[in-house]
């Protein structure tokens, strides 16, 4: 797909699709190297639908996510040093060290936050809607979550409603063939996510997921309709989790030559190959991009190693608000 | 002073807190047409469809939906038809609402009631009578309203919507019919705060609910005996008065837990374990439990009484609690 982007613009979704890739890239070998504990599932191959996505939205809108949520959070605006922070378990991380890799929040960038439950936030998402169109703003809520949250109650129950009020969310199933070790074939009716926005009554639009200029353009489309008032969309972006579901997976249910298959379509490296070939921007650059990124990554972990252990104080009086 | 129902001062508080607050909304089956119980009779014409919002039969996304909305500064309420149908929407309650405050932050808040009738006694059967107040009470991050007669449910509704946490707000069924004493001017009832209602000097019963009722019944036929039963209904399960209870046990030196959810694993459990772990050498005999029996509630009348605990296991217990060695 070739459209007339500006540098600004490609730039600004390059370096965004590098940072969530560098990100995620520096958290495999700090699991692997044992600085960090407990669990975290990486999005690397799936950068394109978080800043396709973010890339679309405004001051006023908000993102929810999911288990796999490091990339809709930095894509967002998140601060990569406190969500760091927040994987080594540190006081100044988003959620003081409570939350991990799958708890984190924050409003004042429209991140109303991930979660471990499967499908979890689809309803939420929802209700954040409803509360801005009943409070007369013209604010979207991106709902993000995987092929496996299409086969919970919630995405019926969510979905359903938020048609049935017109609701102004993207619902963003971001399709990566597998519900942690099993193929979607085995689990889902049908192939293709989007077919069911017809059992709703909605919009529904598949997009190459690895493709973030195809990502923003639907992106844009579904919010024109949302804020005109015409509902939800249902979004599907095909795409592929290059490493496997969480940091111990080994990836045994799955070919060699598959994935070799989907790294080929890498949404990073084409879209390089793109802004190169269409002369968008130098090699110069991008390559300034990169180490601009390089170093905030450093940055991240300097800040993560140094920043305090959090203390279990205030964990008792802080589970309700006064 | 007026005698009003109890599901009137449900009304009654969900109305003057819609018009003093613009953000409280209500949404839940039914509720244009007032519901199954008729609490929220004629308050679409009142206040709109958009604040007396009705929604699809779908528990998860309406507790979820409240718990979105709560986060962007909304103040919803949800209804939720009988408290048996709570546990379909248990996740966004249990993983989602009770912990965002702690998980996110101290900037982040999730101002919502979900209010729900529990209890038996009306033949509805196994799956729309229990009085599951024990799973909720279990869970950090919530906060858990047990309101036992008409001025209570108005003042606490009250403090519930008012407050910045997720509320479970357990009305009871038979309850609804009661009349209670009312006043007219405005006032509101704080959570952690157990009401003495009826004084005594021989044996604390702490009851929950329509069990209030019961222990006061049972409370004139054992003065007969010559035992004087104290009534301490605690009004919130969380947080939960607990000085309030010891206090009453270290004047009456026995304890009876009365509730109208199952045995085991109780609001009885809990609240006797703790009078144990908190003034056990305050207490001259063992502490007993009034509860349903540990079966599924029963349709058919005879069952249901059988499972059902009333004032005559009140006191049965209250009676083997007293008893010397």
């Amino acid at each position: 797909m070739t459209t007339t982007i500006d540098t600004t613009t490609a730039l600004k979704l390059y370096q965004d699709m590098v940072l969530i890739r560098e990100f995620e890239e520096a958290l495999d070998r700090l699991f692997a190297s044992g600085v960090i504990r407990g669990t975290a599932h990486f999005c690397v191959g799936q950068e394109a639908t978080a800043v396709g996505v973010s890339g679309a939205l405004e001051e006023g809108d908000y993102v929810i996510s999911y288990h796999r949520g490091h990339g809709h959070f930095l894509a967002q605006g998140g601060d990569p040093r406190r969500i760091m922070a927040e994987l080594y378990g540190k006081q100044t991380g988003y959620s003081g060290g409570r939350g991990g890799s799958q708890h984190v929040s924050c409003l004042d960038v429209g991140f109303l936050g991930s979660n471990g439950i499967t499908g979890g936030g689809m309803p939420i998402g929802t209700g954040a809607a409803l509360a801005l169109k009943m409070q007369g703003k013209e604010g979207v809520v991106v709902v993000f979550f995987g092929d496996g949250a299409a086969n919970q109650g919630a995405f019926h129950e969510s979905i359903n409603l938020a048609a049935v009020w017109k609701l102004p969310v993207l619902f963003v199933c971001e399709n990566n063939l597998y519900s942690m070790f099993t193929h979607i074939s085995e689990t889902t009716a049908v192939e293709d996510i989007s077919r069911r926005a017809d059992a709703y009554d909605i919009a529904g639009e598949q997009v190459n997921g690895n493709d973030v200029q195809e990502v923003l353009a639907c992106a844009e489309r579904a919010i024109l309709r949302a804020r005109a008032g015409e509902g939800p969309t249902l979004i599907e972006c095909k795409t592929y989790r290059q490493l496997g579901h969480s940091k111990s997976d080994k990836r045994a249910y799955r070919t060699r030559e598959e994935e070799a298959e989907w790294e080929n379509r890498d949404p990073i490296a084409s879209f390089r190959n793109l802004i190169l070939s269409e002369s968008i921007a130098t090699e110069e650059e991008l390559a300034e991009k990169e180490q601009e990124v390089e170093q905030l990554i450093e940055e991240s972990i300097k800040y993560a190693e140094e920043s305090p252990l959090p203390s279990p104080d205030d964990l008792e009086t802080s589970v309700f608000a006064d | 002073m007026a005698e009003v129902f109890y599901s009137h001062a449900v009304r009654d508080a969900l109305r003057e807190e819609m018009q003093r607050d613009e953000s409280v909304f209500i949404l839940g089956e039914d509720i244009i047409h007032g519901g199954a119980f008729g609490i929220t009779k004629g308050m679409a014409e009142e206040f709109g469809t958009d604040r007396i919002r009705n929604t699809p039969v779908a528990e998860e996304v309406i507790v979820g939906s409240a718990i979105g909305a709560a986060l962007l500064g909304s103040r919803p309420i949800v209804e939720i038809m009988f408290m048996d149908f709570c546990f379909l929407a248990l996740d966004q309650l249990l993983n989602h609402g009770a912990k965002y405050r702690y998980m996110y932050g101290d900037s982040v808040t999730v101002p919502m009631v979900l209010r729900t009738p529990a209890g038996a006694r009306r033949g509805y059967g196994p799956t729309h009578s229990q009085s599951l107040d024990t799973i909720f009470m279990s869970i950090p991050g919530v906060k858990v309203a047990v309101p036992s007669n008409a001025y209570d449910a108005k003042g606490l509704l009250k403090t519930a919507i008012r407050d910045n946490n997720p509320v479970v707000f357990i009305e009871n069924k038979t309850l609804y019919g009661r009349r209670g004493e009312v006043p007219d001017e405005a006032y509101t009832v704080p959570f952690g705060e157990a009401r003495v209602v009826r004084e005594g000097e021989d044996c604390t019963v702490v009851a929950t609910g329509q069990l209030v009722e019961d222990a006061l019944k049972s409370a004139q036929v054992l003065s007969n005996e010559g035992i004087d039963i104290e009534v301490v209904d605690p009004r919130t399960l969380n947080p939960l008065d607990m000085d309030t209870i010891c206090e009453s046990v270290s004047k009456t030196a026995h304890l009876v837990v009365a509730e109208e959810g199952h045995l085991t694993g109780g609001v009885g459990a809990e609240i006797g374990m703790r009078v144990v772990e908190e003034c056990f050498y305050d207490l001259d005999g063992p502490v007993r439990r009034v509860a349903a029996k540990d079966v599924p509630v029963p349709c058919s009348e005879p069952l249901e009484q059988y499972v059902i605990p009333g004032a005559a296991d009140i006191i049965r217990a209250v009676q083997e609690a007293m008893v010397e060695d």
